[in-house]
């Protein structure tokens, strides 16, 4: 492999922060390459700030490298100034471990946890020499990987990846080197032939191995090419965290970063059961690290890393078992240089979590986040996010109390059944919420930040017909009026980006010539709000014949062949069917941790189970779990969503 | 900011290689990471948001390389100091390296104000990209000594102003680094300092070769205190107690 870094070097002094381009960070590796050896680079295609922390990207990075039989090294999407300096110049897409050229790799494998990064998969590749499109790739090329959330809908990005890994990647990286290996060692013939090998692999989904009939604007079927290839493609999920403490040594940054921490992530999988949570859902089922194993992580990271903060990452880490133990445990234990901070994020909101807070955050409190998501509890039933007003009124009545002056509170805008007396409801939320503040604080103030919803596969609301972009403006507009001179702060997202979102996140293989289309017009970082412009989607659209409308606000029914019906996450279409009309009726569905299955599928077909520590719910209560709440089971009326029949 | 019964230390480092485009706020990042692995006693100020007592010295650009950069730290307990560069070097980013540590006496001067005289080795390229020839350079170092005045353009707080760097220019001379041809810089700190970037403006307004930076080393810094020229770990070391000396 050809070292990029003299070629590198020159451009550095020309564009804004050099030091995303350099590598060295404590804990990075320069692997020997071999020819035996199975090569892979691991992209974030985003910004160096925000890849780098990115955990699935180490985790699989530390593993790849303990093989005997891979390495692997690491890249970020160049920002614009610096592709612009790399065209010009004729330098390739490069690693920051150690500058080789991308090309060179065996295997280019982008982690995608947005979908408005999939142009800029489109821009590293290209950068890197390699056509864009799978179809266009001979053996000399590398094998293109995605893996990440997104994955559980692949098609908007079927024309450019040659194969998808859908769920945990620990397992399955080791089974994609061991048959890209295999190749290699054939002599690099014929791409199928990997191809269709790669397609046998439990959790991997080669698009090119299937092919998609349409009935007009419709799915008819999906076939595979092949009788060894499945028909369905289940996701692969790592039963026992405790043998998968990784990343052991996470990689220290240069340079100020997303989550500039250390991370330990406690557990993986959440159920509950949050209808708008498309990770909640493609993530179960819960699985716990020892508390043991989290208390040595840490020790170790901190040790290591020099880190004078430490995360406990999951879904939502107030839900840990033993949670108050492990954090009075961290408090306590001085690690003989300063104080080490500790932060929890994915809080609950209830009293519980404030009682934790003040534990953690003994000496500054300015800010504290709740996400109560919804403004009114009907609409919190329709959504599964199952907190009172009164949770939320004694959690932040408990931080302001204890000397907290900022609230933060997270809404959903946009989501089925929502009336703008729910809308408005979240005004009313934040004006209550300074209310309380003033009564112990005069500098009392509390923000309310709503992002447009955006449905996502493999929930149960992903038959909703999202709202449009002028929808979600006339409610950040209601939200605007009724909280003038109210002492809250509104924030809102871009509905033209939820907008673009929608596209990609419920598109079908269709999708990927308007990706192509919008990336070729420039259109790269599209979630940095200074780089998007919607009309550049609504022209690929147009020129496309696709109509953003069908894609976007359309109800679908139940009976409509989903782009992503042929990837499983487990969860049986039906279960999921049966919450959508719960979720239209207002029932919340309590978390199946502490009560009896349900049956959404996710244990019952892969034979896994719940790891959790405790058989009952957390510290503080069930809180938030639904559990002796008693539902009011009857029917809403006129509820504005309508099933539209073809 | 110094404790009465703190253990104040001064180090010296190299920034060297492909960690030159860190910035300064980013080394001391790492630094207090570094002191952090070490499991050093650091004293911490006091507040709302404790941050451990560590001064830096003069600001190197991003992209510059350095052979001398300081640091002050202040601990609880004594430590060796004698060890304390090779602790910390391998705690430190690939190419920033501890070379020199020394207790100082209490309430030291501060760095940032003690600081009188830095020096740089500057490769240069002409505005093709080409490697300026000695003759050039000689006859630009000459021709800016030779001055009176020599005018930069400077934006400062969102205003432009013109400022005479011949004050702080002590001196320039052509030196070899192998066959490469480099300027060594001589730069006074007081009242204010000159970027090399701006000593080559100045260059170049004799020469008009579109004279660049190329490589830039920070090699020295130097404290002159009455009549002497100290390199800064000398300059306010703690002395050995007197019969420790007698001997």
């Amino acid at each position: 492999m050809s070292n990029l870094w003299p070629r590198v070097e020159p451009l550095l002094a020309r564009v804004e922060k050099p030091a995303r381009y350099i590598g060295m960070e404590r804990g990075s590796l320069r692997p020997e390459h071999r020819p035996s050896s199975t090569s892979w680079l691991l992209v974030y295609p985003d910004t160096y700030e925000i890849g780098l922390p990115n955990q699935g990207l180490q985790i699989l990075y530390e593993i790849l490298n303990e093989r005997d039989d891979s390495v692997a090294e690491r890249a970020y999407a160049p920002w614009v100034d610096m592709t612009a300096e790399m065209r010009e110049q004729g330098v390739p897409f490069f690693s920051v471990d150690d500058h080789h050229a991308a090309a060179d790799f065996d295997i280019v494998a982008f982690g995608l946890a947005a979908e408005l990064v999939y142009t800029n998969v489109l821009e590293c590749l290209d950068l890197a020499g390699v056509p864009i499109r799978a179809e266009q790739r001979r053996p000399e090329h590398p094998l293109v990987v995605a893996g990440g959330h997104c994955a559980f809908n692949p098609e908007p990005m079927a024309d450019f990846v040659d194969a998808f890994v859908i769920g945990d990647g620990e397992e399955a990286v080791g089974e994609v080197t061991e048959a890209v290996g295999a190749w290699k060692r054939s002599g690099r013939t014929a791409r199928e032939g990997v191809l269709r090998e790669l397609a046998t692999i439990p959790g991997v989904y080669v698009p090119s191995m299937y092919e998609v009939d349409y009935d007009g604007p419709f799915i008819a079927e999906v076939r595979p090419r092949f009788p060894e290839v499945p028909d369905r493609v289940d996701k692969r999920t790592v039963a026992d965290l405790a043998e998968w403490p990784y990343p052991k040594q996470q990689l220290v940054p240069l340079i100020e970063v997303v989550h500039d921490r250390l991370n330990v992530e406690v557990f993986r999988g959440c159920t509950r059961g949050c209808r708008f949570c498309q990770a909640g859902m493609i993530t179960r089922p819960v699985r716990e690290r020892p508390v043991d194993q989290v208390r040595t992580m840490v020790a170790d990271g901190l040790r290591r890393s020099g880190y004078d903060e430490v995360a406990l990452t999951s879904l939502s880490t107030a839900d840990f078992s033993g949670i108050d133990g492990l954090v009075a445990g961290l408090v306590n234990e001085q690690q003989g240089c300063g104080n080490v901070g500790l932060s929890l994020p994915s809080l609950r909101v209830d009293a519980f979590t404030v009682g934790i807070a003040s534990e953690i955050q003994k000496v500054r409190r300015t800010g504290l986040t709740f996400a109560p998501e919804g403004g009114t509890w009907r609409i919190r039933q329709v959504i599964n996010k199952l907190i009172t007003d009164d949770d939320l009124f004694a959690a932040v009545e408990g931080a302001y109390s204890q000397g907290w002056q900022r609230v933060k509170l997270y809404f959903l805008i946009g989501v089925p059944t929502e009336m703008d007396e729910d809308t408005l409801g979240i005004s009313h939320l934040a004006r209550e919420v300074v209310k309380i503040g003033r009564q112990y604080t005069k500098k009392a103030s509390a923000t309310a930040s709503v992002g447009g919803f955006v449905p996502k596969a493999h929930t149960p609301f992903q038959w909703f017909g999202q709202n449009g972009v002028a929808e979600l403006h006339r409610k950040v507009g209601l939200l605007r009026d009724d909280l003038r001179k109210s002492g809250a702060q509104l924030r809102w997202h871009d509905p033209a980006a939820t907008y673009a979102e929608g596209i990609a996140s419920r598109g079908d293989r269709r999708i990927g010539r308007v990706i192509e289309r919008v990336w070729r017009a420039g259109g790269t970082f599209q979630e940095w709000s200074e780089r998007f412009v919607l009309d550049r989607w609504l022209d690929a659209m147009a020129a496309e014949g696709l109509d953003p409308e069908w894609y976007v606000t359309r109800h679908r029914t139940e009976d409509e062949i989903l782009p992503w019906d042929h990837i499983a996450a487990g969860l049986h279409r039906d279960f999921l069917w049966d919450d959508w009309q719960e979720a239209l009726a207002a029932h919340g569905l309590p978390d199946c941790r502490w009560t009896p299955c349900y049956d959404c599928g996710v244990c019952t077909d892969y034979a896994l189970e719940h790891v959790v520590a405790s058989a009952v719910p957390p510290a503080g209560g069930s809180q938030g779990t639904g559990q002796g709440l008693g539902f009011g089971r009857e029917a809403l009326t006129s509820v504005p969503v309508e099933l539209i029949t073809r | 900011m110094r404790g009465d019964s703190g253990f104040p230390v001064r180090v010296r480092f190299a920034k060297r290689g492909k960690v030159r485009f860190i910035s300064h706020r980013d080394v001391a990042r790492a630094f207090e990471r570094a002191f952090r692995i070490e499991q050093l006693p650091l004293a911490f100020t006091e507040g709302f948001s404790p941050r451990p007592k560590v001064s830096f010295g003069l600001a190197l650009s991003v992209g510059h390389e350095s052979d001398a950069e300081y640091l002050d730290v202040e601990l609880t307990e004594p430590i060796d100091t004698d060890a304390l560069a090779e602790r910390l070097t391998p705690a430190l980013p690939e190419g920033v390296s501890a070379t020199g540590a020394v207790r100082l006496i209490e309430r030291a001067p501060a760095l940032q104000e003690s600081i009188t005289e830095v020096q740089y080795r500057v490769a240069t390229l002409d505005g093709r990209g080409q490697p300026v020839p000695d003759d050039v350079l000689d006859a630009a170092a000459s021709g800016a000594l030779a001055s009176d005045t020599l005018t930069v353009a400077r934006v400062r707080k969102g205003k432009e102003s013109v400022d005479d760097i011949r004050p702080v220019l002590r001196s320039i001379e052509v030196d070899h680094d192998g066959d490469t041809p480099v300027l060594e810089l001589t730069l006074l700190t007081q009242p204010r300092g000159a970027r090399p970037r701006e000593v080559l403006d100045a260059l170049d307004s004799i020469v008009g070769v579109g004279l660049a930076e190329h490589r830039v080393t920070r090699t020295s810094q130097w404290i002159e205190r009455g009549g002497a020229r100290l390199e800064p770990l000398e300059a306010d070391a703690f002395a050995p107690v007197l019969e420790a000396s007698a001997s």
